[in-house]
């Protein structure tokens, strides 16, 4: 079920072009989480979302931004995230998403992991123009 | 002045000109007439015994909160802040004991409050009386059921947080030896259960320092793969913190749930009854259990 | 920001500090397995206790110091993975299989002295 968010509150966005930014995004992402009330371990989801498409970022595009925003739909209260950068884009985004798949010869969790744990997972990317990856974790 | 159409599809087709102007004399007239339509309707929610939970102040002071969001909702259209407003309103007059039908029945008796005296004030014009009213039932229809569903909403949260308060009590991690937990599991698994259990079991290995937990399954009929996989992540979770799983009790069925799910069951540690898993745990942890009459000859 | 290193008889411990980034992590890598060659030691802890996150890249680093260590004769153990990021770990995919853990410096200690004894060559 797709979410219709209302307009969304508490909205923060950090810049990413280092690694140092990875831990101030992570930690964005977890007094957001911790303020909508999310436990330590959800709120530890959320932190470890971030950093995989925050180091994405710094990984293929050098630069972007991730965006940390609450949202709601009806009675339901969420986390949302977008991480959004300008960089070379996926090619086959098909290929990314599937289990075990990773560009840099690691444990290829990146994407399929982070879709996993979260509620809402979209991604949307143009080769040469960027990627965006927009992501909602609802309270229970 | 505007109603944002976007908002409300109920009133949707007939947002034109003459249309917002009626909403907006509507609007005008329950405003100038606040005080009267209010105490009328406090009135009539005493004459039906309803919110007997609550003294008149308090019924008062929420009369007038509601008949305002009312107004406003109608006027803009749009029902975030009423949705808002009932959510809290619930979150408060719930402990108090006040039911799902009281709710209902108070906002429907403004609703036929604030009809009637539309009924009173155009009843020379059958024809314009009509179009008021077409403006406003769908709005206040929408009005009722908002409200309705967010008393319904604020309850269920309420049941479900008493529900994990039940489960985090009817699934204890016990120590039975220095050393080693034993977790066993009665009953449904769904996915919340099989999570709150990892978490539980995790904060368990943690505070009690235990290097082996056995976790006993027999009590558990079926498990779906959702939960199988659960366990397999609680079984990795706790090596993580440095802690030897053994899973007891291990049915034929659920044994092929995992297979199907492609766990290698030979990298599990499974043991066929909680009595083996027990003995197997404390041979990894070096104890070894002796009848009485031979420990007492070696003294 | 360096990671401080200990060293306590044949064992290194390091210490990691909350926040900590992808270059600090890379130079703890490079340390660890440079001081196991200079100082002959036997066995390394690696405590991530203040780590409130553990993702991918964090996951593989300590995987390649685990290897990168044993080739130099050596054992590493993880200890203080938190419970919630254990629990995020293995929702996320990451095992850290090959790779020793255990609850506290205690047990990390309590492991290498088991896991050396058998290691260790007669004098």
């Amino acid at each position: 079920m797709a979410s219709v968010p209302s307009e969304p509150e508490n909205r923060k966005c950090v810049p990413v072009a280092s690694d140092d930014d990875l831990v101030v995004a992570r930690r964005e992402g977890r007094i957001l989480a911790e303020q909508l009330g999310f436990s330590t371990s959800e709120a530890t989801l959320v932190a470890t979302a971030i950093s995989e498409l925050a180091r994405n970022i710094v990984s293929y595009a050098r630069r972007g931004e991730i965006q940390v925003s609450l949202v709601h739909n009806g009675s339901k209260r969420g986390i949302n995230i977008v991480a959004r950068d300008e960089g070379p884009g996926i090619l086959d985004i098909n290929l990314a998403m599937r289990e075990g798949y990773s560009t840099s010869g690691g444990f290829g969790i990146g994407l399929p992991g982070v879709r996993r744990i979260m509620d809402e997972f979209d991604i949307a990317s143009d080769v040469g123009r960027g990627t965006t990856i927009t992501i909602t974790k609802w309270k229970r | 002045m505007k109603i944002a159409k976007d908002q409300n599809p109920d009133i949707q087709e007939i947002v034109s000109g003459s249309t917002a102007e009626l909403l907006r004399q509507l609007v005008a007239h329950l405003r100038q007439n606040r005080t009267d339509l209010r105490e009328e309707w406090a009135r009539r929610i005493t004459q039906a015994k309803l919110l007997t939970a609550m003294n008149d102040a308090e019924i008062f002071a929420e009369a007038t909160s509601v008949y305002d969001n009312y107004v406003e909702a109608l006027e803009t259209g749009t029902f975030e802040a009423l949705q808002a407003y009932a959510r809290n309103l619930s979150e408060r007059i719930i402990p108090r004991g006040v039911q799902t039908d009281e709710v209902v029945g108070i906002v429907l008796l403004l609703r036929d409050v604030l009809a009637r005296s539309l009924f009173a004030k155009y009843q020379a014009d059958f024809n314009l009386l009509n179009r008021i009213l077409d403006a406003y039932e769908p709005a206040a229809n929408r009005i009722a059921n908002t409200v309705a569903v967010g008393f319904v909403q604020e309850r269920e949260r309420i049941i479900r947080q008493q529900q994990d308060a039940i489960r985090e009590l009817s699934t204890p991690v016990l120590q039975v030896r220095e050393r080693l937990l034993i977790l066993p599991i009665i009953g449904v698994m769904d996915p919340q259960r099989a999570r709150q259990l990892t978490e539980q079991l995790l904060r368990g290995i943690r505070a009690n320092r235990a290097r082996v937990v056995v976790i006993d399954i027999t009590g558990v009929a079926a498990i779906d793969s959702h939960v199988a996989n659960h366990l397999v992540q609680t079984v990795e979770a706790s090596r993580l913190l440095g802690a030897t799983v053994i899973v007891t009790g291990l049915s034929p069925e659920i044994a092929q749930t995992l297979v199907n799910i492609g766990v290698d069951l030979g990298k599990m540690n499974t043991v066929g009854d909680l009595q083996g898993g027990i003995e197997e745990a404390e041979r990894l942890l070096g104890y070894k259990v002796v009848p009485l009459t031979e420990a007492t000859a070696k003294d | 920001m360096p990671v401080p290193i200990l060293k306590q008889s044949h064992y290194l411990i390091a210490t990691i500090q909350s926040a900590l980034n992808d270059s600090d992590l890379l130079q703890l890598r490079d340390a660890l397995v440079s001081k196991v060659g200079s100082l002959r030691s036997r066995g390394v802890i690696v405590d991530v206790t203040a780590l409130d996150v553990l993702d991918s890249f964090a996951s593989r680093t300590v995987r390649d110091l685990a290897y990168m260590i044993r080739l130099r004769g050596a054992e590493t153990v993880i200890v203080g993975i938190q419970p919630e990021v254990a629990f995020a770990m293995v929702q996320l995919g990451i095992t850290m299989e090959d790779v020793a853990t255990a609850l506290d410096l205690e047990e990390g200690l309590a492991y290498l002295d088991r896991k050396t004894q058998h290691g260790q060559r007669a004098l």
